[in-house]
């Protein structure tokens, strides 16, 4: 097969305030045409900064020193900028992760892909029309005629994907480079938009360049896979190849840090360390410091491409044929391998609810008019109960947009439900008055999702730590003299070594520390008044693999040694299952089914938990894996279909559905679920199984 | 004793000042991760370069602020010292020749002769018009239409020499001290400045202080001699009535904004972290101030002032204390005046901070809305308010040109620039033109406006813990690295690098 794109050798140097940052350090890679290469890396390995040296697209401080791109055969990197840009978008073309930011909202839709196509195609307006019709239409937009001349912002995420993807399009790329195309997308619309790609791929026989840091999405869409790590490849391989017998010990890792189900009752494996700054020469290998196969020789030498199959490569002087190397010996060393926690001990406690909700609702009035009169409510959260027992993990999954975090705030109070009931330990929170509200503010406390918004940029940790404390009157143990600026001193470093941080980081700002450790300062922050609920906010939906892993980790060794309680609010299915043991899937502000985690994960019974667990990416393809495309977005909170929430995009809909909203249907006596398939709790008790 | 202190209302505020920033900055260097963002400051080329052209404006404001009246020779009949009702500063006596050469009328810069024809009477009793000679400008010149010229050159380099050999005594004093500091020989220390390998920008700021010694020195040379910048209608040199409207430049910009950023700040942030009805209050209010034309508001303000001035004559023993009191209370109504417009930039900020999820941690610690405010929301919108103020600096010196040009601005018998320009109406307008004391009024002010701009700049970036900017240092390493990497293996990719990035070389 002729290559399409061939990268040699490609050097790229990001220039920082104190060294050069090797952001991409001798790539070199081979894509054929129509075929599907992944790029698998953590953030911050220089994926994004490859793609953006093959479009020439670097911001103004970077630099590619070395290397070679070329493009059927002509090295891109000679061209002069005018030259370029008739490479890009015609053969190169790219599309971003963050669909919101990546169109111009003050141009319409049409007008957007119009810019292309003037671009590229002498087309006569009429031509051009019909052309970004048959765009959009390829791509999946319910009646382009009508939404090409919309604006970005009166689409949803998903379709605003699908118009940057008809972008991208436009100009009959040979290659299209998609970097993190679904990261921020929901499952369900992951499924849609992934799909989506398959068919065009295989449609206009394009080659894709998948830049993403998620196994599953890897193993749905690749063919041939290079994982990435600190600026270079260190394995290639295809699909088949890497998920059966991952090579490299940073593959193996990955693996190993993934939370499944049949983890739950040991902690992940966690690469020890973190990536190392790129602002180094590396001697050899890049990854010994944190691989447990590291040998003197693997600090001294660097690596080169050994062969493990004609068709996988890994760059591991494991795999080098003068050193003896079982690859099964590999395999059950990494998952040993762990971070010493304290053994899961299964602490049986009485059920007492610690947190009750009832019929809590929250709605946010829409005002209009000169008078601000009201003129619709949105029912972020319509009418629901839960339950936390102490000691035990509830989560929450459910889309964003469903009304999960406006869940968590309102237990808070830091929104005011509009109607229902939160009692802590069986006192009534609603309606109390912010002073009497602050006694009870070190019982709970709320983890955020993104530990680069949570923590106030100008403050240290040592403040970020004590501010809580001061404000709730937390009583300090240590006998320590009022005079000093931080009395706290003490109980600081006891917390920071709680979360794994070394002691000496109080004293800087947070913008020092990466996703991981922000987060860890984020949960030692909650942790400092002692709190016994926890409300954690997809606090991991931020972090990479590894990151995740070692955060988990900890919730789960505080779980069992503080008996925390947590309320984890998250749409990643995988987490849930290592971590949870009751789960309530919530839909449109409601909750559509709740049981032991158990029950629910092996036996969903409402449609949309049926859809929501299959649309996840697996990757292991052991098992015949259908995935249940949903149809459309999820609907507007302030104007909610009648009936039941679901029926607009349930498969099984009936006529019943768009009447009334279905009463309970219970299968045990922990799992139930809202849904006319299954007998109505007042009409009939027999259990369907 | 020989003078008698006196303490204007704006003497008094500036002393407050100065004191405040020096207990900020005693208070700055107990503090180390406070002062650790102060020491980008100081690593800051462009900044350091400006803070050195604005230590010579705030020098001069500072000199101008110590007031006092000097003794007169004779005694009272109770043998007490009498004072002079002149209140003079310690800038005054400074540059009392600038002061006491007036001359009759306009004459250009570096002018022998007036600018106007008058008529003189000979001393044989005839009559000639002709360009006077001046009284005090070139005097000294027996032939000035034809010595004029050398002598202006000659004191012209001898200024420059004298400028320069400050500027040497400063470098081989710096150079010293670096020695001592950094325990290294002195040419050590002088081959760091000159390859800017040192910490702080001394190289810029020594390239500054050249061209600045250069100037004085020059100016010093020709102001005993000549009227540098030229004179003004009445006779006044230029020169004199720009050096003395800096410190009024800087009590309007600086008093202004203080009384100013209470207002601003505290309204501002109230409005939008409270919402409801108290950000309805304060919106209306600022509002309505906002859509009364500002002018009409101040000139109503200042001229009951006047009134008041005026009926109340015994209030003030001099001239100047009534002078002051104007421009402070000019300092107060456009304070009161001007906050809206950062009042609404700090609403909006806040509105977006208020959402942001560490102060909703901080709700959920049930921390106090005072401290909320003052910990977590006002260090992240002092970035805003210190560009404001600073661009406010240039609005405010400008607003008063505009304020004294209508007739309610300073008292007339203060030099500010606002009078400079106000007066330099009716010069462009006249045949010849006189241009120099606009000009002089636009270059003073420009230096200082921009400098002040930069040092903004400066101090904005190094206290933004997020930034972290391309130092000079670092562009020239990186070149460095460059030229030694192409020659050796990758002569090819760097040239295909640098045609894609010709930004690098330059």
């Amino acid at each position: 097969m002729n290559e399409l794109l061939e990268i040699d050798n490609l050097e790229t140097i990001l220039h920082t305030d104190k060294a050069p940052v090797r952001a991409v350090d001798g790539l070199s890679l081979k894509i054929s045409k129509g075929e599907t290469f992944a790029l698998l890396g953590e953030s911050g390995c220089g994926k994004s900064m490859t793609a953006l040296s093959i479009m020439r697209l670097l911001p103004d401080v970077g630099e590619i020193v070395a290397g070679s791109i070329r493009i059927n055969d002509r090295d891109i990197l000679q061209l002069p900028e005018i030259g370029m840009r008739k490479i890009r978008g015609k053969q190169i073309s790219m599309i971003f992760q963050e669909p919101m930011l990546s169109l111009n909202p003050v141009l319409t839709i049409a007008e957007q892909i119009n810019e292309v196509l003037k671009r590229h195609f002498n087309l006569t307006p009429k031509a051009a029309q019909d052309r970004i019709l048959e765009l959009l239409d390829q791509v999946g937009i319910p009646d382009p005629a009508r939404r090409m001349h919309e604006y970005s912002f009166q689409f949803s995420g998903g379709m605003k994907q699908r118009a940057m993807i008809a972008m991208a399009l436009a100009g009959e790329p040979e290659l299209l480079i998609a970097d993190e195309p679904t990261t921020a997308l929901d499952v369900t619309i992951q499924a849609q938009v992934l799909q989506l790609m398959r068919q065009i791929q295989q449609r206009n026989h394009m080659a894709i360049l998948l830049i993403t840091h998620d196994l599953g999405v890897v193993s749905e869409m690749a063919q041939r896979i290079a994982v990435m790590y600190a600026g270079e490849i260190v394995e290639l391989a295809t699909r088949e190849d890497f998920f059966a017998h991952p090579a490299h010990p940073y593959s193996l890792q990955l693996f190993a840090s993934l939370p499944e189900k049949q983890k739950r009752n040991q902690p992940l494996a966690v690469i020890s360390g973190n990536v190392p700054s790129l602002t180094q020469e590396f001697i050899g290998c890049r990854f010994a410091d944190r691989c447990q196969h590291a040998t003197q020789r693997c600090h001294e030498i660097k690596p080169q491409w050994e062969t493990v199959t004609p068709d996988h490569l890994v760059r591991c002087h494991l795999f080098s044929t003068d050193s003896a190397y079982d690859n099964n010996n590999q395999t059950t060393t990494a998952t040993e391998v762990t971070e010493t926690t304290s053994t899961l001990s299964t602490t049986s406690q009485p059920n007492a609810a610690l947190l009750e909700v009832n019929n809590l609702q929250v709605h946010f009035p829409i005002r209009k008019g000169f008078f601000r009169q009201v003129v619709g409510q949105v029912k972020a959260v319509d009418g629901l109960s839960l339950k936390i027992t102490a000691g035990k993990t509830l989560a929450l999954v459910g889309e964003s947009g469903c009304g999960k975090t406006t869940v968590g705030k309102s237990i808070l109070q830091l929104i005011n439900p509009t109607a229902g009931s939160v009692r802590y330990n069986k006192q009534e929170l609603v309606g109390l008055r912010r002073k009497e509200l602050r006694q009870m503010r070190s019982e709970f406390q709320f983890v955020f999702q993104d530990p680069y918004s949570s923590l106030n940029p100008r403050m240290r940790i040592i403040e970020i730590l004590t501010e809580g404390m001061d404000a709730l009157n937390v009583a300090t143990s240590q006998q320590t003299d009022a005079t000093a600026t931080f009395p706290r001193e003490k109980e600081i470093d006891a917390l920071l070594q709680h979360v794994g941080l070394p002691v000496e980081t109080k004293w800087r700002y947070p913008h020092e520390f990466s996703g991981g450790q922000r987060q860890r300062i984020a949960i030692a922050r909650a942790l400092a008044v002692n709190p016994k609920l926890l409300i954690c906010d997809e606090p991991t939906s931020a972090l990479d693999i590894s990151v995740q892993a070692q955060i988990l980790n900890l919730l789960k060794s505080l779980q069992n040694n503080l008996g925390l309680a947590f309320l984890f609010i998250t749409h990643n299915i995988a987490v849930v299952e290592y971590l949870a043991d009751d789960i309530a899937v919530m839909y449109l502000g409601r909750i559509v089914e709740r049981g032991h985690i158990d029950e629910v994960i092996s036996n969903p019974k409402h449609p949309y938990t049926q859809a929501l667990l299959s649309a996840v990416p697996q990757i292991k393809h052991t098992i015949e894996h259908k995935v249940i495309h949903l149809e459309g977005d999820l609907p507007s909170p302030a104007t909610p279909p009648s009936g039941c929430h679901f029926h607009p995009r349930c498969p099984h809909v009936m006529p019943v559905c768009r009447e009334s909203y279905p009463q309970t249907s219970a299968f045990s006596a922990t799992h139930t679920t809202h849904c006319f398939l299954y007998p109505q709790e007042h009409s009939s008790s027999d259990h369907e199984h | 004793m020989p003078f008698d202190p006196v303490i204007l209302w704006t003497d008094a505020l500036i002393y407050l000042l100065v004191i405040i920033v020096l207990c900020f900055a005693w208070y700055v260097r107990k503090n180390e991760h406070l002062l650790a963002p102060w020491r980008r400051v100081v690593h800051s080329a462009s900044g350091m370069s400006a803070l050195t052209v604005l230590l010579f404006f705030i020098t001069v404001g500072l000199l101008d602020t110590v007031h006092f009246r000097p003794a007169l020779d004779h005694k009272n009949n109770y043998g007490e010292a009498v004072y002079s009702v002149e209140v003079l500063s310690l800038f005054d006596i400074l540059v009392t020749p600038l002061r006491t050469n007036v001359e009759k009328t306009y004459s250009a810069p570096l002018a022998t002769h007036l600018y106007a024809k008058e008529t003189i009477d000979l001393p044989d009793g005839s009559r000639i018009r002709t360009f006077a000679r001046l009284e005090f400008g070139g005097a000294h010149l027996q032939h000035p239409e034809t010595d004029r010229l050398s002598d202006i050159q000659w004191r012209t380099a001898v200024g420059i020499g004298y400028g320069l050999m400050a500027w040497s005594m400063l470098v081989i004093g710096l150079c010293l001290l670096l020695a001592h500091r950094t325990k290294q020989n002195f040419l050590q220390c002088l081959s760091a400045i000159w390859r800017r390998t040192t910490e702080i920008p001394w190289y810029a700021i020594l390239i500054t202080l050249a061209i600045a010694l250069a100037l004085i020195g020059v100016t010093c040379m020709l102001a005993t001699h000549y009227h540098v910048l030229g004179t003004d209608k009445v006779g006044q040199d230029v020169l004199y009535q720009s050096l003395k409207s800096i410190r009024i430049a800087l009590v309007i910009g600086t008093l202004t904004t203080l009384i100013m950023l209470p207002f601003a700040l505290l309204l501002g942030i109230m409005a939008g972290y409270f919402r409801g009805w108290v950000d309805d209050i304060i919106q209306y209010t600022y509002t309505t101030l906002n859509s009364i034309p500002s002018v009409l508001l101040i000139a109503a303000a200042v001229l009951m002032m006047q009134v008041y001035i005026e009926m109340n004559p015994d209030l003030f023993e001099t001239i100047a204390a009534r002078a002051d009191l104007r421009l402070l209370f000019l300092c107060i109504i456009l304070g009161i005046t001007s906050w809206t417009g950062l009042c609404r930039l700090l609403r909006g900020e806040t509105l977006k901070l208020r959402e942001m999820e560490y102060i909703q941690a901080a709700h959920a610690f049930g921390v106090s809305h005072w401290r909320i405010i003052t910990r977590h929301i006002l260090p992240n919108v002092m970035h805003i308010v210190l560009i404001a103020t600073v661009m406010d600096f240039s609005g405010l010196v400008l607003a008063e040109a505009v304020l004294s040009y209508i007739g309610v601005g300073v008292d007339p018998s203060m030099i500010s620039f606002g009078t400079m320009i106000n007066a330099a109406r009716l010069e462009m307008a006249r045949e010849p033109m006189v241009w120099w004391a606009l000009m002089a009024a636009f270059g003073f002010m420009l230096t200082l406006v921009l400098s002040a701009n930069l040092f903004a700049d400066a101090v904005q970036n190094a206290l933004d813990p997020r930034v972290s900017t391309l130092s000079q240092k670092n562009k020239i390493l990186r070149h460095r690295v460059a030229k030694k990497a192409a020659p050796s293996n990758k002569t090819d990719t760097s040239e295909s690098s640098s045609t894609k990035k010709p930004t690098h070389d330059s």
